[in-house]
C-alpha cells in the first residue's frame, strides 16, 4: 500500500514536472517550402516557416497587420518624403555568430532589386534609388519618388535581412536573425527549428518548434485526432471543424487572411469587354450560398478588391447583390437575351474547385452556360494567368493590400481604366495618412463600379489548436505562423 | 545459359535507351513553367526571365538532353528546379523508406498469399475454399486507401497504438521505423495478397490437372505429394511474373498509400514535382522508375529459366 502511494506520488510529480516542462510544439501544414529562401520564391509555405521565426526584416507585421519596428528599432523620414534612415538595433547577431551591421542591409536590398534578381516581389523595392551604409547601425534608403507604403513593404517577408556570408548556402541552411535557429529539414516530411538563446528580444517560451508536412486532408484530421501534432495551421478540411470544435482537447482559431478570393472576368474577351455583361455576372451570384456551400460557412463577402478588417475598407456589397432578376435583365439589355457560354477555368485549392461548382449552377440560372475545366496550378498560370486563355477563372490574391494590381493592364483579368492608373499612381507618393485613406476607399469603389471581377468572399484562416496551446495567430495579415509568442498553459 | 542472359541484357539496355528518349521529350511537351510556379502571381516578367536563364531552362533541347543523359550515366541526376539540391540525394532520401516499404509489404504479401493460395488448392471445391476465395475477392474490391484510413481510425487515433503517419526517420533505431511503415505496409499487403493468393491457387489448379501429375499419383504418390514436388514448382511461373509486377507497383504505385500515412517517400515527390513542373525530378524519377521495373523483369526472367530449364536453351 505505502509503495503504491511512493509510486503515484512520483508518477504526479513526474507528470505534473512534465506539464510543467513543456516547451515543444509540433505544427501541421499543408504545403513544404519548396527551399528556405524567403527572397527568391512566392511559395507561402517559406513564410510559413520562416518570417519572424527565422528571418526578420528591417520593420514586422505584428498580427493585427500593423508594421512595427523589427531590426530596426526606429527611422528617420525625410520632409519630402523621399530618404528613409534606419537605426539598426545594437548587438544583433546571426544565428552563424557574425554580427548584423549596416552592410548587411545594404547588401540585402541591393540584392532583392538587382537586375539578376529573382525576388518574387521585386516591385516592394522598385522605388529604391540607392541604399547606403551611413555607419554601422545606420542605413540610409534614397527614393526615386515619395513612396507611402514603403515601412509596410519592408515588413513583408520577401525583405527579411539576410547575409551575405550564409547567402551561397541560404536555400538549404538559412541563417538569419530571428528567435528560432533552423537545425533540419527532413525533405517530405518536416523542418526542426530551435530556440536561440543570443537573440536580441524577449526569449520565446519555446524552445523547440517542428513544422510537419501533411498534405492528405484526411491525414491531417487522422495526425490531429491522435495528438501526433498539437497544431494545424490552416486546417485543410473545413467539414470537419464541427468535430474539433466539439472536442474539448481542441480549439478551432477562425481569423481572417489577406485573400481576396475573386471570380476573375477577362476584361477583353467578348462578351465581358461589355460592362453590363460583367455586372450581370455579380448580380448572378449568391455570395452566402458559396461560402455556406464551399467553405462551410467560414468567410466574409466583399464587394471590392479589399480586406474587410482594413480600417480603409469601404461596404461595396451593395452594388452586386444577388438579383438574378436583374442579371437576366442586365443580359438582355447588352444583347445576350439567351445567355452564352463561356469557360470557367478552376486552380486546384477547394475553394475554386467547391465554389466553382456553386457558381456554374447560379451562372446558368441567369442563362450562362460555364465549360469548367479543373487546372494544376502550372497549367492555369500557363493559360489564364500568361496566356489570357479564360472567360472565367476563380483565385484568392493573398497578397496583402494588392489592390495596385488592378493598375496593370496586362495583369490577367486585362483591366485598363487611365483613371485608375493615375489614381494608385497618385497614391503611390502620398505619404499624408488620411489623404492615402481616401485615395483607397475611391480606388476600391472605381474597380466595384466597373465590375471589373466578381467579389466573392475574404478567405478564413481556420487554425485548429490544442487547448492548451496559447499565443497562435488568429489573423494571418502575412502567411506566417509566427512562434515568438506561443506557449503552453499548465 | 549465358546466351540467354547476354540476350535477356540486350534488350534491358535497348528498353532503357527508348524509354529515356519517350520520358525526355513526352515531359517537353507539358505545360507550365517551372520558373513562374516558384515566383507567383506578382512577379514581374525580367524576374522570371532572369530566374529562367539561372535553372538553364534556355539552353537547346537535344543539349539538355544530352546533359541529363550523359550525367545520368555517371550517377548525376541533375539540381532540382525547385529545391535547388542535387537530385540523386533526394532520391536517396525517398528511396531509404519507399524500398524498405515495397519489400515490408511485399513479404507480407508472400507471406500470407502462399499458405492461403496452396491450402485452398489443396481444399478445392469445400467450404473453406469458397470462404478464402470470397475474402481474397473483398481484398481486391476494398480501395487501399480507405483500408488505410480505416486501419488509421482503428489503431492511431482509437486504440492509439500507432502513430497516425509519418516517418521517424532510420536514426532512430529499426523497430521504430519498422513501426512506422507497418500500417501503410498492412495497406498496400492487403490487395496485393489477395491477388496473389488467387493467382497461386488458380496456378496450382491448373499444373495439378496435367498429365505428369496424373503419371505422379499412377506412380503411387499421394494427391499431396504430388502437389508439393512436382506442381508447386511449375505453378511458380505465373506467380513470378505477378510478384515482379506487384514489386513494381509498391514502389512507386504507393502514392496514395504514402499521402494517407504522409510518408516522404518517391511516389508523392513524384507527384509534388509534376505539379511544381520540376521536370528535371520528374524525369529522372521515372526513368529510375523505368530501370527498376526493367530490371525486376530481368530478374523475373532469370528466375523463369531457373524454374522452367526449357528456357534456358534460349527457345
Amino acid at each position: 500500500m505505502k509503495q503504491t502511494i511512493v509510486m503515484a506520488t512520483a508518477f504526479a510529480a513526474l507528470t505534473a514536472g512534465m506539464a510543467l516542462a513543456k516547451t515543444d510544439l509540433t505544427i501541421g501544414l499543408q504545403l513544404e517550402p519548396p527551399h528556405l529562401d524567403p527572397t527568391s520564391a512566392a511559395a507561402g509555405a517559406i513564410d510559413q516557416v520562416l518570417y519572424s521565426n527565422v528571418f526578420e526584416g528591417l520593420t514586422r507585421f505584428g498580427p493585427d497587420g500593423s508594421v512595427n519596428p523589427g531590426l530596426a528599432e526606429s527611422w528617420d523620414i525625410s520632409e519630402d518624403g523621399m530618404t528613409y534612415t534606419f537605426t539598426l538595433r545594437a548587438g544583433v547577431t546571426f544565428h552563424d555568430g557574425t554580427a548584423l551591421d549596416a552592410s548587411d542591409v545594404v547588401f540585402s536590398l541591393d540584392r532583392a532589386r538587382a537586375e539578376e534578381s529573382t525576388n518574387a516581389q521585386k516591385a516592394l523595392f522598385g522605388s529604391i534609388a540607392m541604399v547606403e551604409a551611413v555607419d554601422d547601425t545606420t542605413v540610409k534608403v534614397t527614393l526615386e519618388a515619395p513612396q507611402g507604403s514603403f515601412l509596410f513593404n519592408m515588413a513583408w517577408g520577401d525583405a527579411v535581412i539576410v547575409a551575405p556570408e550564409s547567402i551561397e548556402d541560404i536555400k538549404a541552411n538559412p541563417v538569419g536573425t530571428g528567435a528560432f535557429k533552423f537545425v533540419e529539414w527532413k525533405q517530405g516530411d518536416s523542418i526542426t527549428l530551435m530556440r536561440n538563446d543570443a537573440y536580441w528580444g524577449d526569449a520565446p517560451a519555446l524552445t523547440e518548434a517542428t513544422f510537419k508536412f501533411i498534405s492528405e486532408p484526411t491525414a491531417a484530421f487522422a495526425a490531429m485526432m491522435a495528438q501526433d501534432i498539437d497544431a494545424f495551421y490552416s486546417y485543410p478540411a473545413p467539414e470537419n471543424l464541427t468535430q474539433f470544435e466539439a472536442d474539448p482537447r481542441f480549439t478551432v482559431l477562425a481569423g481572417s487572411t489577406e485573400g481576396e478570393t475573386i471570380l476573375a472576368i477577362n476584361n477583353k474577351a467578348t462578351p465581358f469587354e461589355n460592362k453590363m455583361v460583367r455586372q450581370a455576372v455579380t448580380h448572378a451570384i449568391d455570395r452566402q450560398a458559396i461560402i455556406d456551400g464551399a467553405m462551410f460557412g467560414y468567410g466574409t463577402p466583399i464587394g471590392t478588391h479589399f480586406a474587410p478588417h482594413n480600417p480603409d475598407y469601404v461596404d461595396l456589397l451593395g452594388n452586386s447583390q444577388y438579383d438574378p432578376d436583374k442579371a437576366k435583365a442586365l443580359l438582355a439589355e447588352a444583347g445576350y437575351p439567351d445567355g452564352f457560354t463561356t469557360t470557367l477555368k478552376l486552380p486546384p485549392p477547394s475553394y475554386a474547385r467547391r465554389g466553382g461548382e456553386i457558381i456554374a449552377a447560379q451562372l446558368r440560372a441567369v442563362g450562362i452556360e460555364t465549360e469548367i475545366s479543373n487546372l494544376e496550378w502550372a497549367q492555369w498560370l500557363e493559360e489564364v494567368f500568361r496566356g489570357y486563355d479564360f472567360g472565367l477563372t476563380i483565385v484568392s490574391h493573398t497578397e496583402p493590400a494588392d489592390i495596385g494590381i488592378y493598375a496593370n493592364p496586362t495583369y490577367y483579368f486585362q483591366y485598363e481604366n487611365p483613371a485608375f492608373q493615375q489614381l494608385i499612381s497618385d497614391l503611390s507618393t502620398e505619404n499624408d495618412p488620411a489623404a492615402r485613406s481616401e485615395k483607397l476607399k475611391e480606388a476600391q469603389t472605381i474597380i466595384s463600379e466597373d465590375y471589373v471581377n466578381g467579389y466573392l468572399f475574404q478567405l478564413a484562416l481556420t487554425t485548429v489548436v490544442n487547448s492548451k496551446l496559447n499565443g497562435i495567430w488568429e489573423n494571418a495579415p502575412t502567411q506566417a505562423v509566427d512562434l515568438t509568442g506561443v506557449s503552453w498553459s499548465e | 545459359m549465358g546466351i540467354y542472359v547476354v540476350k535477356r541484357l540486350g534488350s534491358l539496355l535497348i528498353s532503357l535507351i527508348v524509354a529515356s528518349l519517350v520520358i525526355f521529350f513526352a515531359l517537353e511537351v507539358v505545360p507550365g513553367d517551372p520558373a513562374s510556379f516558384m515566383l507567383g502571381l506578382n512577379a514581374q516578367p525580367d524576374t522570371v526571365a532572369a530566374l529562367r536563364a539561372e535553372l538553364g531552362l534556355n539552353e537547346p533541347l537535344p543539349q539538355r538532353y544530352a546533359s541529363w543523359i550523359s550525367g545520368m550515366a555517371v550517377g548525376d541526376f541533375g539540381t532540382s528546379y525547385t529545391y535547388r539540391t542535387p537530385v540523386e540525394g533526394m532520391f536517396a532520401d525517398r528511396l531509404v523508406i519507399s524500398l524498405p516499404l515495397a519489400l515490408y509489404a511485399l513479404s507480407l504479401t508472400v507471406l500470407i498469399a502462399f499458405p492461403v493460395g496452396i491450402w485452398a488448392a489443396t481444399k478445392r471445391g469445400s467450404l473453406t475454399d469458397v470462404t478464402v476465395m470470397g475474402a481474397t475477392q473483398l481484398g481486391i474490391a476494398i480501395p487501399n486507401f480507405w483500408f488505410g484510413v480505416l486501419i488509421v481510425i482503428a489503431f492511431a487515433i482509437n486504440l492509439q497504438w500507432f502513430a497516425a503517419g509519418g516517418f521517424p526517420g532510420w536514426d532512430e533505431g529499426f523497430f521504430p521505423a519498422m513501426k512506422a511503415l507497418t500500417l501503410p505496409a498492412v495497406a498496400l499487403a492487403l490487395p496485393q495478397a489477395s491477388i496473389l493468393a488467387r493467382v497461386m491457387r488458380s496456378s496450382l489448379l491448373d499444373t495439378l490437372g496435367e498429365d505428369y501429375i496424373r503419371t505422379a499419383r499412377a506412380k503411387g504418390l499421394t494427391r499431396r505429394q504430388a502437389l508439393w514436388r512436382h506442381a508447386l514448382r511449375n505453378a511458380l511461373i505465373p506467380v513470378l511474373t505477378i510478384i515482379g509486377l506487384q514489386f513494381s507497383f509498391l514502389l512507386a504505385g504507393g502514392i496514395i498509400i504514402e499521402k494517407v500515412f504522409f510518408l516522404p517517400g518517391l511516389g508523392s515527390l513524384i507527384l509534388q514535382s509534376i505539379s511544381q513542373r520540376d521536370l528535371i525530378v520528374v524525369k529522372s524519377a521515372v526513368m529510375i522508375l523505368v530501370f527498376a521495373v526493367i530490371f525486376v523483369n530481368f530478374l523475373v526472367d532469370l528466375a523463369y529459366a531457373w524454374v522452367d530449364p526449357r528456357l534456358r536453351r534460349g527457345r
